[in-house]
């Protein structure tokens, strides 16, 4: 059996913590450090789990690198506090992972350009871009794959107690990067994305609709097949994506709806906005971990 | 109720709540003839943006004739007296269009979230407030809560630096008790120089009462639109709002009857079909669901074949909010498909 790649997550709260249950599982990485900045639930679930934590920020880390080095640091922390984090980590020779919307590094959203990004070795830092962009940007490539989309817009609609104060602090962070990312990964002319938050109990799960315009009248066959097979890769890492009905072609509107049901990890299963980035984060480390042991 | 000699902020909402029937397609000419005679009528606000806020122009909500900057540079400079107010939505839009809207001379930012949703809006009303602009923090859906939740959530807008906090009756669902309650505790428990504001829908004809009930629990700036142009069977209309508060000797600073003329005459020219009372619009009010609404369902109708009260109706039961237009289409889908395996045993 290969060694596991060793990594930290910075951030003990939902998303690190589910991130950390997700990576108790890997075949390819083994977390070490769980990094807060005060000695939280999160930091004690960490520390029964058998982790070295630091309750000290970063610095934490820098100051018990020498003892427990580290491949990898996940950031799960907010936009704002990342650029310091991604400053330090990057100065200790770690590839950041950044499940913030701050988007320092290159997008990865993996069933997309994983490849492209495992292909540039001069990566210290890659962003997953936000939970809408994850679970939207597949389904706007698997459209422009088939022909050229001038304009995607995204909209999704997550249940209020799957959205943690770093992004309503800053939900401009949220539609500024995935409108970004469409359109840079979705390869989209044009991208924007609506983010609506639902209080409904219980909660609903995360659902996403995708409209793309293409310029000339969709080739539905095609991209009906295209999206399917999309599906399906985003369905290996998280199970719980699916199709809510056909695409819908309206003149040149194509219209494609999702729901993502998360593992219930840590988070409850309504979250299946929390754990498409979780899961995505990790899949991006694992298969850089691959490709490094070959 | 005496109003003997109170001041009332009556806001239009014609050429934004408005662009909801007008399927965003309000013409720049449009706007400058109707907030030209809006503003001779003495209105002293007037609100100008796509129906879904600044940066709503999209496949979900609609794609305008113009642009918010358009719109807003065209009216700004049209009007001699009344300032103009833009919506923003935070998910929607963001800074950047509060920005933008700022240069192109708006008084008044209304930042809207859901009714339980108030802590989207920080950045957004700290950003209006730090720009000087009267900065209103609108509670939508507000019949969804209780008025303890409501307070909560208006005292998270104030401490953000929102100087007016909105009741906002996004379905048209509220009778005069419900209004009476909630303004009567953002009145009791914000901070007495806040001031409180009621936007109504008529979908059980309930625009003017409940105004009244809201302004006498304390509010003070109460939203209506000439001919009652709005989503869903419109807002408080606006020309017999100021007619009311007139007999019961308020001061708006409205002349009634050229308010009159520029419904009559300019706005009501302007519609597609009637905005009134139909089917749909009070379904929306007696089952609570956002009254923008209403049109796409209509569409989804035409498209898929279900009745669209019925989908309607299903939004409202679903506890849905504004925004998820989206899910039309996808209800109308599901229902077309159990009708269809219905039909077929």
């Amino acid at each position: 059996m290969q060694q596991k790649a060793r990594a930290a997550i910075i951030g003990p709260g939902n998303i690190g913590t589910d991130l950390l249950m997700k990576c108790l599982r890997s075949d390819w990485i083994e977390p070490v450090w769980m990094i807060g900045i005060e000695d939280s639930p999160g930091i004690q679930r960490a520390r029964d789990l058998g982790l070295r934590v630091s309750t000290d920020g970063v610095d934490g880390l820098i100051t018990g690198w020498a003892e427990a080095p580290v491949d990898f640091v996940f950031d799960a922390t907010s936009a704002y506090a990342h650029a310091d984090n991604s400053e330090k980590v990057t100065a200790l020779g770690a590839l950041m992972i950044d499940l913030t919307p701050a988007a320092i590094g290159p997008y990865c959203i993996p069933p997309v350009n994983l490849d492209a990004v495992l292909a540039n070795d001069n990566n210290q830092n890659v962003n997953m871009v936000t939970c809408g962009g994850q679970a939207t940007i597949p389904m706007v490539r698997a459209v422009s794959l088939i022909q050229h989309v001038r304009y995607a817009e995204i909209v999704a609609t997550v249940a209020s107690k799957s959205v943690g104060m770093g992004t309503r602090d800053n939900i401009d962070e949220f539609t500024r990067t995935t409108s970004a990312a469409i359109a840079a990964i979705g390869e989209a002319d044009e991208g924007k994305a609506i983010i609506v938050i639902n209080p409904a109990e219980p909660p609903l799960i995360m659902r996403d609709t995708i409209h793309c315009l293409t310029t000339d009248t969709p080739r539905e066959t095609e991209i009906t097949e295209s999206i399917e097979a999309m599906v399906s890769d985003v369905q290996q890492y998280v199970p719980g994506y699916r199709l809510t009905n056909a695409p819908i072609f309206d003149g040149h509107r194509v219209t494609i709806s999702v729901q993502v049901e998360g593992l219930g990890d840590f988070l409850p299963t309504y979250a299946g906005n929390l754990d498409i980035m979780t899961a995505a984060g990790l899949r991006t480390a694992e298969m850089i971990a691959q490709r490094r042991q070959q | 109720m005496d109003l003997t000699g109170k001041k009332i902020l009556l806001h239009d909402m014609c050429l934004r709540d408005g662009m909801h029937p007008k399927q965003h397609q309000i013409t720049l000419a449009q706007m400058h003839a109707i907030s030209q005679a809006l503003d001779e009528a003495g209105v002293p606000l007037i609100e100008v943006t796509h129906g879904d806020g600044l940066g709503g122009a999209s496949v979900n909500y609609g794609f305008p004739a113009e642009t918010d900057e358009t719109y807003l540079r065209g009216v700004v400079g049209t009007v001699k007296r009344a300032r103009i107010s833009a919506l923003l939505l935070p998910g929607i839009g963001t800074v950047d269009h509060l920005r933008m809207a700022k240069d192109c001379g708006v008084s008044t930012i209304r930042v809207a979230t859901h009714c339980t949703e108030a802590n989207v809006s920080r950045q957004h009303i700290a950003l209006s407030r730090a720009l000087g602009l009267d900065t209103v923090g609108f509670l939508m859906m507000a019949h969804m809560v209780e008025p303890a939740e409501l307070l909560e959530q208006a005292l998270l807008m104030e401490s953000y630096g929102a100087n007016c906090i909105y009741c906002t009756d996004s379905a048209g669902y509220m009778l005069p008790a419900d209004v009476t309650a909630r303004i009567a505790l953002l009145r009791d428990r914000l901070h007495p120089d806040t001031e409180i504001g009621f936007h109504g829908h008529h979908n059980l004809a309930m625009g003017v009462g409940n105004s009244l009930a809201a302004i006498e629990a304390g509010a003070t700036r109460i939203d209506g639109s000439a001919a009652g142009l709005g989503a869903g069977a419109g807002n408080t209309p606006l020309e017999a709002m100021a007619a009311v508060l007139e007999r019961m000797g308020a001061d708006t600073g409205i002349d009634i009857f050229k308010l009159a003329d520029a419904a009559e005459d300019h706005v009501l020219p302007i519609l597609d079909e009637p905005v009134r009372l139909s089917r749909d619009a009070l379904v929306l009010g007696y089952a609570g669901a956002y009254s923008s609404f209403l049109l796409f369902a209509k569409r989804a109708e035409s498209r898929y074949g279900v009745p669209s009260h019925r989908i309607l109706l299903e939004m409202a039961r679903r506890r849905t909010v504004g925004g998820q237009e989206d899910l039309i289409e996808a209800i109308a889908i599901e229902m077309a498909s159990e009708q269809a395996s219905q039909s077929a045993k």
